[in-house]
């Protein structure tokens, strides 16, 4: 149990390249952390600097109450669970979770006493005497997860650990891990995690906290939902959320003290936060974004733009369909329930429809340096 | 009919492919007794009086005499080839022993750690992998000579243990290469320092690796000729290569037959070795070349 504490950290590698741009962050004692960003994004090198398999060129981290820039990785309190698990090939199930121990000088009773401890919580006692050749990719997950609790370490870190799975294994293994950081924090030995993602799905249910990147900096530091409602800028917007957000840069005129967006020919206004900002400040150009949920198919009561549009394509996933369409010549996509394609279902591309766009919804954004106005 | 016409011809069709196969099989025992007769016939040829090995080219012999193999055995020096025997593990034991700890340390150093002049040391390393071994016999034989080690096992077994087989250290390297470093990274975590890496992760995992090291370093030091018969002066401390050629003597008319016995004992450990070995010798030489 500890917090860490990244303030300035920078990565230069001997090349010159700078793969991390200033980091400040405070990861809480017993939060789940969760670093999500593209591929490239430096959230790795970031656990990994954490870790102490990547040396820090710049800034101070701390963990607990220790400066550990210049700590060895096994001097740091940390276990890290890797993307490939990582295990030894050569030993048993038991003796994986055990070496860090013996490495420690843990006591040999205690060792067995942890281990057993570890393997119930991951309901893995079966697996004990195996070889990790003999294990499915869920069970080899486990045990690496389990080589991390053995330790009972102050900071947990996970590499991208679910990206090896197939889906539906993810779906469970995801809960599982959500579910194992609760019990620890119910059984008063809450522990600090910081899970590295690719995945939004994964960011969004698991963390407590979801720092997004880009390119080494972090673009927003928040709940999962306050990232999807208040993305703070445009990339935050567009990668967080699926399909992603609609985000479109249109014209902004100003007619009788009223602002007008422009494009295509059609010319909307925009309703809530997003009018009075544009109200207040004179600004030519904006980034229009608006999440595919607030695309209506169907009239609703509320504050909805009618545009006319045409069909693209309909994906159906089942529980819900996406509506690809264009507007005003610029592609929308739409998520709603099956049940509300209505007429729209025996449309085919290229046909025309009435969309309703709830402009109450709505975000803008700054064209130039992609922050989002409402903040 | 046509499912009786359907029989006929899978029937002809699984002739046809047992057909080819005995082929095949003809063709490959055939070749493979033409490798193998020469071995054959020594075995046969340690049976036989000098007038039958070279008037004869079969290999059975006339009658089962081990009269050649004790012969031989005693040879005609002072020491039996037992004396020999002990003389060549006194030589291998050690130089496997070293030459693996040393190629193990300097292969992990040049797959693992980032150090000045890494990439060129490397390079210098694989080239004397070309350079031919008797050029450097008359330093190396000078130097010996001033550390007073000349007549003892030393300048045989001490050079090994400066990693100077290259083409076990390119092997291993290679193989090194091939092994991700998550393992290595899991274990600094779990507390080890880079020796301890090596020892409890990264040699379990280099084992088919290390087999093929030992495999080959035993057979080519048993093999090993020039070296004991320049370093090595008395007779009792000849190893089985030396002896055999002792005992081809110089004066007297050779008893080709026990020389020929002795020579198929002296097979025997390298075989032994390598049949040990063969599983896991086999994989490490495949994948020191896929991974590489």
């Amino acid at each position: 149990m500890a917090e860490v504490n990244l303030s300035g950290i920078e990565k230069v590698y001997p090349n010159g390249f700078k793969a991390v741009h200033g980091v400040d962050l405070t990861v809480r004692d017993g939060e789940f952390m969760v670093f999500v960003g593209p591929s490239g994004c430096a959230k790795s090198t970031l656990l990994r600097m954490v870790a102490g398999l990547e040396s820090i060129s710049g800034g101070e981290l701390r963990i607990g109450d220790r400066v550990v820039n210049n700590v060895a990785a096994k001097e740091r309190g940390v276990a890290m669970v890797f993307q490939n698990y990582a295990l030894y090939p050569h030993m048993t199930v038991f003796d994986n979770l055990a070496f860090g121990l013996k490495m420690t000088g843990v006591p040999k009773a205690e060792i067995g006493v942890r281990v057993k401890e570890a393997a119930q919580l991951l309901e893995m006692e079966q697996l004990l005497e195996r070889y990790p050749r003999q294990l499915s990719g869920g069970q080899a997950q486990r045990v690496a997860v389990g080589r991390a609790i053995v330790k009972k370490p102050a900071v947990f870190l996970f590499d991208e650990p679910l990206s090896n799975l197939d889906a539906k294994l993810r779906g469970s293994m995801r809960v599982r891990l959500t579910d194992l950081h609760r019990t620890l924090r119910e059984s008063g030995h809450a522990a600090t995690v910081i899970y590295v993602t690719h995945d939004q799905v994964e960011a969004m249910t698991m963390g407590e906290r979801i720092c997004v990147l880009k390119d080494g900096m972090i673009q927003q530091v928040d709940t999962p939902a306050r990232i999807y409602e208040k993305p703070a800028n445009v990339f935050v917007a567009g990668f967080v959320g699926s399909p992603e957000m609609n985000l479109h840069d249109f014209e902004v005129r100003h007619e009788g003290g009223q602002p007008m967006l422009h494009w295509g020919g059609l010319a909307v206004a925009p309703g809530g936060a997003a009018m009075w900002n544009l109200r207040a400040h004179s600004r030519a150009r904006v980034v229009f974004g608006l999440r595919p949920e607030h695309v209506l198919l169907n009239p609703t009561a509320s504050d909805c733009a009618a545009l006319p549009g045409t069909l693209r394509s309909i994906e159906n996933t089942g529980s819900e369909v996406h509506v690809h369409c264009d507007i005003g010549g610029l592609p929308f996509a739409c998520r709603a329930a099956p049940e509300a394609l209505g007429e729209l279902a025996g449309k085919r591309r290229g046909e025309s429809h009435i969309f309703h766009l709830r402009m109450d919804a709505c975000h803008v954004f700054d064209p130039d340096t992609g922050a989002n106005l409402l903040d | 009919m046509r499912s009786v016409l359907a029989g006929d011809e899978a029937a002809r069709t699984r002739r046809r492919e047992s057909g080819a196969l005995a082929l095949r099989y003809a063709v490959l025992a055939a070749i493979g007794l033409i490798m193998l007769y020469p071995l054959v016939w020594l075995v046969g040829a340690s049976f036989k009086s000098n007038a039958e090995i070279f008037g004869d080219i079969g290999f059975w012999p006339s009658h089962l005499d081990f009269g050649a193999y004790l012969k031989g055995w005693r040879n005609s020096s002072e020491f039996t080839f037992a004396t020999y025997f002990v003389n060549s593990f006194l030589i291998i034991v050690p130089r496997v022993i070293v030459t693996v700890i040393s190629c193990v340390l300097v292969a992990y150093a040049f797959a693992r750690f980032d150090f000045w002049g890494r990439k060129i040391l490397f390079g210098v390393m694989v080239s004397t992998m070309m350079l031919p071994h008797i050029i450097l016999r008359i330093p190396q034989y000078m130097m010996f000579r001033s550390f007073g080690w000349l007549d003892t096992y030393w300048p045989i077994i001490v050079p090994s243990a400066f990693a100077t087989d290259t083409f076990f250290v390119f092997m291993l390297v290679q193989f090194l290469r091939g092994i991700p470093r998550d393992m290595e990274e899991a274990a600094q975590l779990d507390g080890c320092n880079a020796l301890q890496v090596l020892l409890f992760v990264l040699v379990p995992m280099l084992k088919p690796a290390i087999i093929s090291v030992v495999v080959f370093q035993f057979i080519w030091t048993m093999n090993d000729f020039m070296g004991p018969l320049i370093y090595l002066s008395s007779v009792e401390k000849y190893p089985v290569s030396l002896a055999l050629k002792m005992s081809i003597g110089a004066t007297e008319e050779v008893e080709w037959a026990s020389v020929i016995a002795i020579s198929v004992v002296a097979l025997i450990p390298s075989v032994v070795v390598f049949l040990a070995a063969q599983r896991y010798f086999i994989e490490g030489a495949n994948s020191s070349g896929v991974k590489g």
